[in-house]
Formats: C-alpha cells, sequence, structure tokens
C-alpha cells in the first residue's frame, strides 16, 4: 500500500526548475481542455492548465517533482516576503518512526499544540487549525471520552482531580484514513508517516469521518498564516503551506525527524512527558520506553495498531 | 440525420407548454438562481460559510446525497415487475420512473460537488488522469457505480424514446439485458452508499451491517412515493394513461418495504438500549438529545410518527386505494424517509466525534440556499425530461411520415 515506495526520492533541496517534460500534444490537449474550464470558472488559464497537467504524485519523474518545489519555492518565498525552501525529502532506509506519551507527566498545559501550530504552518483563526488536542480527563472516569473535553481554562494546569490525554494523529498500523480515500491522495510511508499531497487531495473528508482520532483536520477556508509566523524550512508532505479546501494532520514533524531531528511538539514539552524514536534501533528513547514501561494504544479494539503509544511512568 | 431530427424535435418540445408549465419552469428557475447565489458565496469563502466543522465534517449536502440515492435506486422497483414479468399496466410508466432515477443521480453528483473542498479537482478520481483507490475506497467505487446507473438509464429511456418517436417498438435483444442488468446496479448503488458509512470503524452510528439493508428498504418507501404523486399529476394534465391498478401495485409494494423498514429500524433501537454500551450515546442523541443539545430530537420524532402513519395507511388495502388517504401516505412516507436517511443518518455518526465532543450542526443559510438550488436543477431537468417523454409516448410527437402508435400499445405480452 506504500505507493511511497514507486516515488522518486529527492535528498537535497531542489534548485531552479527543470524543464517538465510533456509532449507538444499533450500541452495542446491540456490548453484547450483548460481554456474553457477556465472560461467557466472564470481563472486563470495558466493555473487551470497546470493543475490538469498533474499527476498523481507516484507518477512524476524526479525532474517533474522537482520542477514542481521550484515552483512553489518561488511562489511562497515571493508570497511571505522570505527564502522558503520545499523539500521532499521521503523516508530513510531502516527507520520505522514511533511515539510515546506519559500520562502521567502530561500537565495539560497545550505548549505543544503551539508549538505544533508554530512549526507547522497551521491556520492561525477563521479557521484556526491545531494538529494537537489536549484532552481533561476525570481521574474517578479513567480514559472516558464521556467525560473528556479539549476546552478546559483554567489559570494553573494541572488542576487537582484530573489527568490530561494529548491526541494527534496515531500513524495507524492499518490506517482507516488511507483506505479510503478516492483519490490515493493519502498514504503511509515505510518510516511509518501517514503523509497527505494536499495538492492532490480533493477535499471530500472521507478520511477525517474515518480517523478513530479526530486527528485529521480540514481547511474550511483559506489558511490564515501571518508572513511573519510562517516557517521557511518545509517539506511538500509535512508543513509546507497549504491551500483552502483540503485536509491536513500530524506528519511526526517529517520535515525536522528524516533529517534526525525532534518533533516539535517533543523538543517543547516542559516535563518530558513525550519520547520519539526509530523503532529498528534498540538504543532509541522509544525502545527504552517500551522495554521498560508498560504501554497501551488508544482506541485499540478498533485494531488501527497506532504507532503512538501512551504508558504511565510512575 | 434521423437522430439529430430526434433531438430537435425534443428541444422544441422542451419549451413548449401551458401557463402552469411556464410557471412552474420560472419558479425551478429563481429555485436555481438561489443555489447559485449561495454556491458563489461558498466558493469564495470556502466550507466554511457552511456550518460544518471537523466535528461534523459531513451534514446536510451529503445527507441529501444519500437520501437521493435512494430515490434513483427505487427505479428498480417499477423496472422488475414491468420487464421481468411483462406486467402491463406498470410497464407504460417504467419510462417515467428511469427518468426520475436520471434526475435523482444528476442532483446527487451535484450534492457531492458542492460538498467537496476541492471540487476544481474531480478530475481526481477518474481513471486516466487521476488515480481512482479501487478496490479500497468506497467512494471510488461509489462514484463508479453511480456513473454507470445514470448511463444506463439514459441509454435504455434514449433508445425506448427514439425508437418510439421513428413509430417503431424498442429492440427487445438490446433493451432486455440492459434493464435486467441495471436491476443488481441499482442495489449495487445503494448497497456501496451504504457500505462508505457501514465501512466506518470509528463511527459506531454507522458501523453495522444492518445499514445496507436498511437503504434498501427504506429507497423503496421513498422513491415510489414520488412516483404515485407524479403518475396522479400526469394522467389528469396529459394524455397518458395510467391504470389504478398501476398505482395500487406500485402501493402495493411499498407496503412491504414500509413495514420492514420500521423492522429494521425497531431491531437497531431494541439492540442499543437493551445492550446500552458507549455506543448507546449516538442513538440517544437522535432520539433523546445528550443533556441540552436535542437540535435532532423533534426531527427524529417527527420522522417516526410519518413512517408509522404512512405504514398504517398502505398496509390497509382500503387505505391504499383511497386517493385521499393514498397522497397523504406518500407525502408522509417521504417526509419519514427523508428526515431518516438524511439528517438522522448523518449528523448522529458524528454527535459526538470520534473524541467525545458534541458540536451541534444546523445547516446555514448557505447550505440551504444551495440546497434549493440542486433540487431546482432536479426537478427542472426532470420536468423537462417528462415534458419531451410523455408526448412521445402517447404519440402525439413523433418523426414526419412515422405510424401514430401510443408506447405500449403493440401486441405481444
Amino acid at each position: 500500500m506504500s505507493h511511497r515506495n514507486r516515488l522518486p526520492v529527492i535528498q537535497d533541496a531542489p534548485g531552479e526548475a527543470v524543464g517538465a517534460g510533456t509532449s507538444r500534444r499533450d500541452f495542446l490537449r491540456n490548453a484547450a481542455a483548460g481554456a474553457v474550464l477556465a472560461a467557466v470558472a472564470g481563472c486563470k488559464p495558466e493555473a487551470v492548465v497546470e493543475e490538469l497537467q498533474r499527476r498523481h504524485l507516484s507518477e512524476l519523474s524526479p525532474e517533474r517533482l522537482q520542477s514542481m518545489l521550484g515552483k512553489l519555492e518561488k511562489k511562497w518565498s515571493a508570497k511571505y516576503g522570505k527564502e522558503v525552501t520545499v523539500s521532499a525529502k521521503g523516508p530513510m532506509p531502516g527507520v520505522n518512526f514511533a511515539y510515546g506519551l506519559d500520562l502521567s507527566r502530561c500537565i495539560g498545559c497545550r505548549r505543544c499544540v503551539y508549538a505544533c501550530v508554530k512549526e507547522n504552518n497551521q491556520s492561525r483563526k477563521n479557521p484556526q487549525i491545531q494538529w494537537i488536542r489536549v484532552l481533561q480527563m476525570d481521574k474517578e472516569h479513567g480514559v472516558a471520552l464521556q467525560h473528556a473535553t479539549p476546552y478546559y481554562d483554567p489559570e494553573k494546569v494541572p488542576e487537582a482531580g484530573h489527568f490530561y490525554m494529548p491526541v494527534q494523529c496515531q500513524q495507524c498500523r492499518h490506517p482507516p484514513c488511507t483506505k479510503v480515500c478516492p483519490v490515493k491522495a493519502t498514504w503511509k510511508e515505510p518510516d511509518g508517516i501517514v503523509v497527505i499531497d494536499y495538492d492532490w487531495c480533493i477535499g471530500c473528508r472521507c478520511c477525517t469521518a474515518a480517523c478513530p482520532y479526530g486527528a485529521r483536520k480540514f481547511n474550511w477556508a483559506e489558511p490564515n498564516l501571518p508572513a511573519a509566523e510562517m516557517n521557511p524550512v518545509t517539506d511538500y508532505l509535512g508543513n509546507r503551506p497549504r491551500p483552502m479546501g483540503v485536509v491536513e494532520k500530524c506528519t511526526f514533524c517529517l520535515q525536522r525527524t528524516r533529517s534526525g531531528r525532534y518533533p516539535a511538539c517533543v523538543e517543547i514539552c516542559p516535563v518530558g512527558a513525550r519520547k520519539f524514536g526509530n523503532l529498528l534501533d534498540p538504543e532509541s528513547e522509544i525502545r527504552q520506553v517500551m522495554d521498560r514501561k508498560r504501554v497501551f494504544v488508544f482506541k485499540e479494539e478498533l485494531a488501527t495498531e497506532p504507532q503512538f503509544y501512551f504508558f504511565y511512568a510512575t | 440525420m434521423a437522430f439529430g431530427e430526434f433531438l430537435q424535435g425534443a428541444a422544441k418540445q422542451v419549451v413548449t407548454g401551458g401557463k402552469a408549465y411556464k410557471a412552474w419552469v420560472a419558479l425551478l428557475v429563481v429555485m436555481i438562481g438561489i443555489g447559485l447565489v449561495g454556491y458563489s458565496r461558498q466558493w469564495n469563502q470556502g466550507l466554511l460559510a457552511t456550518n460544518m466543522r471537523d466535528q461534523v465534517t459531513w451534514a446536510f449536502y451529503i445527507g441529501n446525497f444519500t437520501f437521493l440515492v435512494g430515490v434513483a435506486a427505487a427505479a428498480v422497483l417499477l423496472v422488475v415487475p414491468a420487464y421481468v414479468y411483462h406486467w402491463k399496466p406498470i410497464k407504460e410508466v417504467v419510462v417515467l420512473g428511469e427518468l426520475l432515477a436520471i434526475s435523482a443521480l444528476i442532483m446527487c453528483m451535484m450534492f457531492i460537488l458542492v460538498d467537496m473542498g476541492r471540487p476544481d479537482r474531480l478530475t481526481h478520481i477518474m481513471p486516466g488522469p487521476g488515480s481512482p483507490n479501487w478496490p479500497q475506497s468506497m467512494l471510488s467505487w461509489d462514484a463508479m457505480v453511480l456513473n454507470l446507473y445514470l448511463i444506463l438509464n439514459l441509454v435504455v429511456v434514449l433508445h425506448i424514446l427514439y425508437r418510439a418517436y421513428r413509430g417503431k417498438e424498442y429492440a427487445k435483444l438490446f433493451v432486455v439485458p440492459l434493464v435486467l442488468f441495471s436491476i443488481p446496479a441499482a442495489v449495487g448503488i445503494h448497497t456501496v452508499t451504504a457500505f462508505l458509512y457501514a465501512g466506518m470503524a470509528a463511527r459506531p452510528y454507522w458501523n453495522a451491517g444492518i445499514l445496507a439493508p436498511k437503504f434498501i428498504a427504506s429507497a423503496f418507501c421513498s422513491g415510489p412515493a414520488v412516483m404515485i404523486i407524479l403518475f396522479q399529476v400526469l394522467r389528469k394534465t396529459t394524455a397518458i394513461e395510467i391504470k389504478d391498478e398501476a398505482i395500487w401495485k406500485v402501493a402495493e409494494l411499498m407496503a412491504y418495504a414500509m413495514f420492514f423498514n420500521l423492522f429494521l429500524l425497531g431491531a437497531e433501537i431494541f439492540k442499543e438500549y437493551y445492550s446500552r454500551t458507549e455506543h448507546l450515546l449516538y442513538t440517544q442523541y437522535l432520539w433523546q438529545g445528550i443533556g441540552n443539545n436535542r437540535a435532532l430530537v423533534p426531527f427524529a420524532w417527527f420522522s417516526l410518527f410519518c413512517s408509522v402513519m404512512a405504514t398504517i395507511i398502505f398496509v390497509v388495502p382500503a387505505g391504499r386505494r383511497n386517493w385521499v388517504t393514498l397522497n397523504i401516505g406518500a407525502v408522509l412516507i417521504f417526509a419519514g424517509v427523508y428526515i431518516e436517511k438524511g439528517m438522522g443518518l448523518v449528523i448522529p455518526g458524528m454527535t459526538p466525534d470520534t473524541l467525545g465532543e458534541i458540536y451541534e450542526y444546523r445547516p446555514s443559510a448557505v447550505e440551504w440556499m444551495v440546497a434549493i438550488g440542486v433540487f431546482g436543477v432536479g426537478a427542472l431537468v426532470f420536468t423537462t425530461l417528462v415534458n419531451v417523454a410523455v408526448p412521445i409516448m402517447t404519440g402525439t410527437l413523433r418523426a414526419k411520415g412515422a405510424p401514430v402508435t401510443p408506447l405500449g400499445a403493440e401486441a405481444g405480452h
């Protein structure tokens, strides 16, 4: 199911646009269709032609992909007034990422939520999009969603009688979201990360309906990303700016983690509740957690087999 | 060319009609205008103009879509006896059933289109330029079977009407296999649509084996209800002859479907309330509300009232033979199923959401406007198609020099 196995992988940040090998006939056909569409929709013909010439990511040649990334870099550098890089790094061999979250440590401060928003260029307001949702739970009920709320707002956390459970994409081994996608715009990569091609998504929201963890967020309007706050170091399948009308979600900060860095939420957590690493590396943090602690996964009855583990360290 | 002449004749017929016809078409055009205003607002603002949010990610549009798939599938109810058993009284009106299916399918596709975040990327779902996710994604299957069913109905209807226009009986060897195929196709469109929901383990309210049978049962209630009223209108306003027995036969078939639909509903409610697991919440939200969140409760009970009343009327033979009670029953069951299969299916599936949050959804003004527009388009398509088909079927619209024999009047059955 990992279409990414057939994907052109580009290791370095792409440079200038390389000619995209389209035949003349293809061009004429697409141009004619594009002109008709543009006349109907009242948009710029070049944009429509480009849209029509686009094929699924797995069908793009490395040159074509590179030229596409180059164009995006140019477009966003101009739009945000800074040098934006868009990589398409691809998974590293011998890596399978997993996450650990220590429920006994989490204090519900939501610093992870905002670090994530900042790192991953989410829309700030109208619509406000956050990939991490911290649920406040009652100690007397345990992990019970009927008694959970994400809308707690006390002076100080943690509050007596409560504990906190942050939820984000669980990077399932059997992702229900990729299965339902009608256009293969989302898939699981060999390193365990479920990704979305935001430029292929049609916005039908089947995946949002299928996800048991509320992890998938839809761009209900044009994303609102102030230029000053824009993080210019991006990956095509990760934190690059998204268009209106498509779905997005946590990618384990693949633009960082595929270069050996921690996800932003792990880095910011003030109590060290968040652990991250390579499952295939016996020395990794996540393997240490799994060897020494008892872990569980969220909604295990659905057999999604998350690569996101919860545990109680103390 | 002969077919070109047929199209010309049909086009002329589209604009031919009395005052009532023109007033009706004008009303539909106004509805479409309202829809366009609504959709242009949505186009500019994005789906934020609706009241859908991440918690309730599908709503009014998808509810209407689901309901209309049922209406489209119900054409099969008329096709089966007409073609398979050569049951004469219904045969004359099968064309009308297929025209209804065509109009319903067009509305279905429009409701999907207006619900899409990126309708400009529609080609991504097509084989060739796109990458349909077969066989895994139910929506990619749904897109395929809906289009197939639309083409099937178009071909059959066009063939029958064209032959009648030329004064000839339709080609049996061509039509019968297609019609036989359209029976599993009709069941197919509704089953695949049910699977779209039933396959989602994240939504316990939908994740039930009973869903597909329930879809079929309720489709056999709502689709024919439209036909029953339409038949009466047409035989009053046009020269078309529709026998009482034909209408009563349809009503009888509906009675079985309604009873079965209520039985399935009862079976579901028993299972939820008796076992009382955490999955009860969604059913509870629909029928009782959760805390102060009771948006759907009056609709749920109104829908149940409509369905029960209609079933009583239709199950009693005297009830379905009396024109007044028959029409009341048809309206009641249409309303009942519209709520049950629309909002009553989609919204509780997502309330509470997967993390337990309750977001009370009500359609926004833009959603109402767009839906009015889509129904306007569907009704306009249906009206013009019927306006062309009826004179051909009665023999008043004919090619020059073609023998004037009404459709279905030929010997042979």
